[in-house]
């Protein structure tokens, strides 16, 4: 045997998590970064002469019908098209078995880079609309993305908010999606592509968590959304303790670990945030007489000041009338 | 570099997946049984040498002999039998075994009988003691990392050879010989390589080098994941220690 000195170890350990790229029609660029479920890598398609990322996942595939499945999936997640949606491009299985997919590669700042301590939470809660924007026209395609976080989202140079990753999605109205594990067929790994453990823990919903193959549904993605709206609004109670109830009420209800009890879709989380932030009493709160009348004030301050001027004035002609 | 011999003998007799010597181990049949002890032997030797030089300060005599006895302990109690997969890793609860052995033995300071007169397996400490020489010893709060560390150096190295010897008997030595040079060698001016030199200095085309670097790598990664398998109880085990071994962080 040969003495290994540690920089050789090293070279070897990324010499086997390099994508086997043999028999594809990608060349390997660059190492672009590692998430929880896999390294995302810039390759060259030789077919098409461009560049694209591709996501290698940790995980192996190990049967032809279930490939197939995979490829089916990828086609239908392919088909969305919305300015919000980074789709994929490809999808497949390298030799040594790992499962890969490409999209667009996409330079920006991913939404937990983005996020700086002087954004407003207005700026913030538009930032996250367009996430919701673009989830929405994805269920209302049937998918789910399953893995929604901030390292998932994009947010480029001019402000465009991209969301990434949906290689782990799931339609749901394909009957040919059953649970079936991508790896370690034979002995009962919880880490399956259709529909159980897909996703990273802190975003991911109780039921996915739980790995309930048939369970996860567009409130699963109600609740990841909600963590990331949590994502949004921890960095905000840091400077300014006192977040208005309203909206952590739109977040708790979001990421309730009752299914039933969460947003019955995005449409409607996302119109709950509308009403935040044009001061409308959002359905997550049940507001005091007290509060209503400060958030009305808050709201209508110009004609507060006209009315209490015009009311000045008419207490100064009184007291002047009487003298 | 520096050359020692291989110890253990032939593993080809262990099936190429879904293998597991820690399971092995309470097999009702002795044969089954003392493959696996040589097995896990093989594969945790040296860092457990390595571990008792470091951690515990001993001489390299003394490193042999508690090395040997160690292991003749473990065989004879069958301490590896009790290991719950669901409670730790295997590399962990074997240095915890090794740890409570060696505070016992110095408790005992006696050195007599130690393993019985029980010779577990030829074990080249010479190659281990010089290899000690190339790593820093590290400070006291690091030096459970430094067995997992050396574990992995020592698990990358029975992967080498097999790689080697997976070459030389398919009739692909050129392979290897690429392997070594653009991932083995810790020179400056090989890491500096690119796959024109290679196939240049090879006589092969770059298309060429490209494909039999990537055939070298998948192997690679093949026989690591087998060895993995090989010692480990499970499969949440199994992944959890590839990913480490990889340099994955678990998901």
């Amino acid at each position: 045997m040969t003495y290994l000195s540690n920089r050789t170890v090293s070279k070897l350990q990324e010499a086997v998590d390099l994508p086997d790229l043999g028999g594809t029609r990608y060349t390997l660029v660059r190492h672009i970064a590692r998430g929880g479920m896999g390294a995302v890598y810039l390759v060259e398609d030789t077919h098409l002469g461009r560049q694209v990322a591709m996501k290698v996942l940790d995980t192996t595939i190990e049967s032809d019908e279930l490939s197939a499945r995979l490829r089916k999936e990828a086609q239908i997640v392919a088909t969305l098209e919305h300015p919000g949606i980074v789709p994929l491009h490809d999808v497949g299985v390298l030799p040594d078995g790992r499962l890969y997919y490409t999209m667009k590669y996409v330079q920006g700042k991913q939404l937990d880079e983005y996020v700086t301590t002087e954004m407003s939470i207005a700026e913030r809660l538009r930032v996250f609309q367009k996430i919701c924007e673009a989830v929405a026209f994805a269920h209302s395609k049937h998918i789910i993305h399953r893995d929604l976080k901030p390292q998932n989202v994009m947010v480029g140079s001019f402000g465009e908010v991209l969301v990434m990753d949906w290689g782990v999605a799931k339609h749901l109205h394909d009957t040919t999606s059953a649970s079936a594990p991508i790896s370690g067929a034979s002995s009962g790994t919880s880490t399956t592509l259709h529909g159980t453990v897909i996703g990273t823990p802190a975003y991911m919903s109780p039921e996915q968590q739980r790995g309930e193959a048939n369970t996860a549904d567009e409130r699963s993605d109600v609740f990841s959304l909600g963590a990331i709206l949590n994502f949004l609004l921890s960095g905000l109670r840091k400077s300014n303790p006192k977040i208005h109830k309203s909206i952590e009420a739109v977040c708790l209800k979001a990421l309730s670990l009752n299914t039933d009890e969460r947003y019955g879709s995005v449409t409607a989380l996302s119109a709950d945030i509308t009403r935040f932030l044009d001061g409308e009493p959002v359905s997550a709160y049940k507001e005091s007489l007290m509060e209503r009348t400060d958030r009305w004030v808050g709201k209508n301050r110009f004609l507060v000041f006209l009315i209490l001027a015009y009311l000045l004035m008419r207490i100064l002609l009184l007291v002047a009338s009487g003298r | 570099m520096q050359d020692d011999t291989f110890i253990g003998g032939q593993r080809g007799y262990f099936p190429a997946t879904h293998y597991s010597a820690i399971i092995a181990v309470s097999s009702e049949d002795l044969t089954i049984r003392t493959r696996a002890y040589e097995y896990i032997i093989n594969a945790y030797w040296k860092p457990v040498y390595k571990y008792v030089r470091v951690k515990w300060g001993k001489s390299n005599e003394d490193a042999k002999d508690l090395t040997q006895a160690f292991f003749a302990k473990v065989m004879e109690k069958e301490f590896f039998t009790s290991y719950d997969p669901a409670k730790s890793r295997f590399r962990t609860f074997l240095r915890v075994c090794l740890d409570r052995f060696l505070a016992n033995e110095d408790k005992a300071a006696s050195r007599i009988k130690r393993g019985g007169d029980a010779q577990v397996i030829s074990l080249d400490f010479e190659s281990a003691d010089g290899e000690l020489l190339h790593a820093s010893v590290p400070s006291d709060s690091s030096v459970e990392e430094y067995f997992d560390k050396e574990w992995v150096r020592h698990m990358f190295s029975i992967a080498v050879a097999r790689l080697k010897s997976h070459f030389e008997s398919t009739g692909k030595p050129v392979c290897f010989q690429l392997f070594e040079l653009y991932h083995l060698a810790d020179d400056a001016e090989s890491s500096t390589l690119s796959y024109d030199q290679l196939a240049i200095q090879f006589g092969v085309s770059v298309s060429n080098v490209t494909n039999y670097l990537s055939s070298a790598r998948r192997e690679f990664r093949k026989i690591v994941l087998e060895e993995l398998r090989n010692v480990t109880a499970t499969e949440h085990e199994f992944r959890e220690e590839a990913r480490e071994l990889l340099g994955i962080e678990p998901p």
